[in-house]
């Protein structure tokens, strides 16, 4: 994976960049002792570190603004970052960039429950903007496993999904409006607590796009009351394409699960040794949760196990109270720790039609076998985003390319049955130089317009999303200029 | 006119195009300034390329007919999950409305507060651009974050920054059976208080309209048979502090109360302009009353559709409001005149601009209809 190498002029004015910076910001706000800086090297994709120039951490959209406006004035490029959970390196930063970190921006700006939506600072984290609106019975829908930690500033950059969206959408469904300043420093209000855009739909293109188009400080979010109750049910098969073949069925006779979590045998032992959930030893594990009354998910649930049992499961468990619910969850949501606890691992997340589960499942086995290098899949099975796993020893030399080499192998296969190379994570730096085998040249150049509009001098997280070939004639007239 | 019959032709149309081209589907939705130019009509590129009901996905040329989309679902026990709205009657138009000209048009009715409108069903779109290069983006799954979301972009850009060849949905299951609450003689105040409530509930109403003209409030449920039923008596109790509630159960009578306010069927046939105007529904009373016409509420009072006197310009009587009002029907000397789209404060617009000149850089896709 390589960055382009930094701008030699930005790096010997180090000194004048920062001096501007602490001239118009508040003192704390801006860190450049090279100790410090060290802490924003990387983000959750860890292989990769490099310390940045310098990071602000504002407190307000006009400090945002200000550090903006400096920096396009000196020509330094920007990686915005919410909490650094990227997994897909999306907030890298390069030698010669500015960490623009919304982080001290999480304040609760306006709840209402009438009209259904939170306005809120981008740093917010992602459960705690539930957090602002259970006691009300409310919240928000989209709910990836890093929600804990990661920030919604980082959930609209990427357009992050979780377990949940098969029923809610992911979060350009849920995001009402913005408050997003631009490389220039221009502060934008798009959206708001209305539906729909008057003109194009600006918020649909800034959402998702990996804080290449602007920096988004406040952000309003649809809010929904929580359904009665909700409830899962655990089955396990003896082969991945019956596991498959399941999930289609129970797709096709018209229920709605909010979530299908599929787990394979590799990570089922891992689970089960590290969470003890009570998970049993099979090929494939799926988890199928239904919300609504007792009696409408009694309904549901009665035409999901139906299903169940016409393809013959090992097991077929529906919880029976709220803490045999939380353990067939508990394993599912500590499987990345799980994995972790064994090896090292490296998680993708490309799409693939549901159709296509099967047959994908054994050719990232046979591939397996082939590299010699295992592979635990757990995912969320409803829309097909699959998130395989693959386990490798990062002190061995050569494993870790080793591993990027399979797992660009299981990328293309997704594309090639009709997928896609991320469904939830972004491209960041991870999956950059493989968008052109999903994509055509003319395809990722009609992409790069849009960034030509919001960011004609490129500076906004300017080597990631695209190949460096593809974008480098744009970065580097950049430099040039 | 000229009609291709395959996406590569669309190509070399468009890039050999001398003046400008009026882009459209089956022409059911004229709506925007009006277009002097050659029309295109994508309606030769027609049929369902791909539908997987077990992926819950369905992929068709742009000028496929909805109805025909529509169909092949409900063959399958499934459905586009937006509701698209049939503008025909209110409108005035014939023709066959396209599943392109429903992407063009961002069209949604009133299960837009649960299951969003056209964009947020839309997973994937081919489309020549104003230079005449095909592109794509996104696909046929429903979960795809790979590189920016062109398709959200496409949708509601009305032919402006490129003529739609192909587009692909996630599709939901349709529901064994829907119900529809009324409550009369609600102040439109009232009236919003509670759908606000009902939308507040956990009982997952899927429709909240108002209509004033017939003293009318409705919600709407849908689901498996016993849910529903469930829900209906849940919801009655809920709404019981703002008046009696009737509960309609039949099938066939819920659906056509409910195409009623989808196809806004009230103002159809009716003398005078058509505007919808977008707002926070709490703020709907008072954008309501503020255009002097008669009004109808969905959403749960965050769509207005009002009716006012032909050429009235609605937006000076609105004044500064948080969302945005839109021309729907008016003669064309009234579109030409009234900006049909809610002008964007000046940051905005030239951002909308700018992308027109890299999508369409001679101008040549349906030049003027949203304004630039």
């Amino acid at each position: 994976m390589d960055m382009p190498a930094p701008d030699t002029g930005i790096l010997s004015r180090k000194d004048r960049i920062v001096a501007r910076l602490r001239a118009e910001l508040p003192q704390a706000a801006v860190i450049h002792d090279e100790a410090e800086v060290r802490a924003y090297e990387c983000d959750a994709l860890t292989a990769y570190k490099c310390p940045p120039l310098a990071v602000v951490l504002p407190a307000t959209t006009a400090e945002v603004a200000t550090a903006l406006r400096i920096c396009h004035a000196e020509g330094v490029p920007v990686v915005p970052r919410g909490s650094g959970t990227s997994l897909a390196g999306g907030a890298l930063p390069t030698a010669d960039s500015v960490i623009l970190g919304v982080s001290r921006m999480n304040k609760v700006l306006e709840t209402d429950y009438d009209n259904r939506f939170i306005r809120v600072q981008s740093g917010r984290t992602n459960l705690s903007v539930t957090g602002a609106v259970e006691q009300e019975d409310f919240f928000y829908a989209p709910d990836p496993s890093s929600q804990l930690a990661c920030a919604i500033a980082g959930n609209i950059a990427m357009n992050s999904g979780g377990a949940h969206c098969l029923k809610y959408g992911v979060t350009t469904n849920n995001l009402l409006g913005v408050t997003m300043v631009t490389m220039e420093g221009e502060v934008l209000e798009i959206g708001g607590a209305h539906l729909d855009a008057a003109g194009y739909d600006l918020l649909g293109v800034i959402c998702g796009s990996e804080g290449q188009l602007g920096v988004v400080t406040e952000a309003t979010l649809r809010i929904l009351r929580k359904p009665e109750g909700a409830r899962p049910v655990l089955m396990g098969y003896d082969s991945n394409e019956v596991a498959g073949q399941v999930v289609s069925d129970i797709i096709k006779a018209g229920v709605l699960p909010v979530a299908i979590e599929f787990m394979d045998r590799p990570c089922i032992e891992a689970t089960e040794a590290f969470a003890k959930a009570g998970y049993p030893m099979c090929e494939a594990l799926l988890i199928v949760e239904v919300e609504g009354s007792d009696a409408e998910i009694d309904e549901q649930l009665g035409l999901i196990m139906q299903i169940a049992r016409r393809h013959n499961p090992v097991e077929l468990r529906e919880a029976q109270s709220e803490d045999e619910a939380k353990r067939i969850w508990l394993g599912r949501k500590s499987a990345f720790g799980a994995m972790g606890q064994i090896n090292d691992y490296m998680c993708l997340d490309g799409t693939i039609p549901v159709s296509s589960l099967p047959y994908v499942l054994k050719r990232i086995g046979e591939m397996s076998k082939d590299y010699g290098l295992g592979v635990a899949n757990v995912f969320h099975a409803g829309d097909g985003n699959m998130h395989p796993l693959i386990l490798f020893d990062a002190n061995k030399p050569g494993d870790l390319e080793l591993c990027e080499a399979f797992g660009a192998d299981i990328l293309k296969l997704c594309v090639e049955v009709g997928g896609c190379l991320t469904g939830e994570h972004g491209v960041g730096i991870e999956k950059r130089d493989l968008m052109t085998t999903q994509f055509a040249p003319e395809d990722l150049e009609a992409q790069m317009r849009v960034k030509d509009v919001f960011d004609p001098k490129w500076l906004l997280n300017p080597a990631k999303v695209f190949p460096l070939e593809a974008s480098r004639p744009r970065r580097e007239k950049v430099v040039a200029a | 006119m000229l009609s291709p019959a395959t996406e590569t032709e669309l190509s070399e149309i468009v890039a050999g195009a001398k003046g400008p081209l009026r882009v459209v589907g089956g022409g059911t939705r004229p709506i925007g300034r009006p277009v002097a130019g050659e029309v295109l009509t994508v309606a030769a590129l027609s049929g369902i390329e791909l539908y997987e009901p077990g992926a819950l996905t369905i992929v068709a040329r742009a000028g496929t007919p909805l109805a025909e989309v529509e169909a092949a679902l409900a063959a399958e026990g499934q459905r586009l999950p937006f509701e698209p709205m049939d503008h025909r009657a209110l409108l005035g138009t014939g023709g066959e409305p396209t599943i392109g000209g429903v992407v063009a048009a961002n069209v949604a009715g009133p299960r837009r507060i649960q299951a969003g409108a056209a964009r947020d069903s839309l997973i994937g779109v081919r489309f020549v651009d104003g230079s005449g290069t095909i592109v794509k983006n996104g696909g046929r799954v429903m979960k795809n974050v790979t590189g920016y979301d062109l398709v959200k972009l496409m949708a509601g850009s009305w032919g402006t920054l490129g003529v739609l060849s192909e587009v692909a949905f996630k599709v939901l299951p349709a529901p064994e059976a829907a119900a529809s609450l009324s409550l009369e003689g609600l102040s439109p105040l009232q009236a919003v208080e509670a759908m606000a409530t009902a939308l507040g509930s956990p009982f997952e109403v899927s429709g909240a309209a108002h209509l004033p003209g017939e003293g009318r409030t409705m919600l709407r449920i849908e689901g498996f048979v016993a849910s529903v039923a469930y829900r209906a008596g849940r919801l009655s109790e809920l709404m019981a502090p703002f008046g009696a509630v009737t509960v309609e159960e039949d099938g066939a009578r819920v659906a056509e109360i409910w195409r009623g306010i989808r196809d806004v069927s009230g103002f159809a046939g009716r003398a005078g302009d058509v505007w919808r105007i977008s707002v926070t529904p709490s703020d709907g009373p008072e954008i309501a009353a503020r255009t002097g016409g008669e009004a109808m509420f969905d959403w749960g009072g965050g769509l207005i559709w009002a009716l006012v006197p032909e050429g009235t310009d609605l937006r000076a009587r609105l004044g500064a409001f948080a969302g945005h009002a839109t021309l729907i029907r008016a003669s064309e000397e009234t579109r030409a005149r009234i900006a049909p789209f809610q002008p964007e404060p000046a940051p905005l617009a030239k951002l909308s601009r700018g992308l027109r000149e890299k999508f369409d850089p001679r101008g040549v896709l349906n030049p003027g209809l949203m304004g630039a």
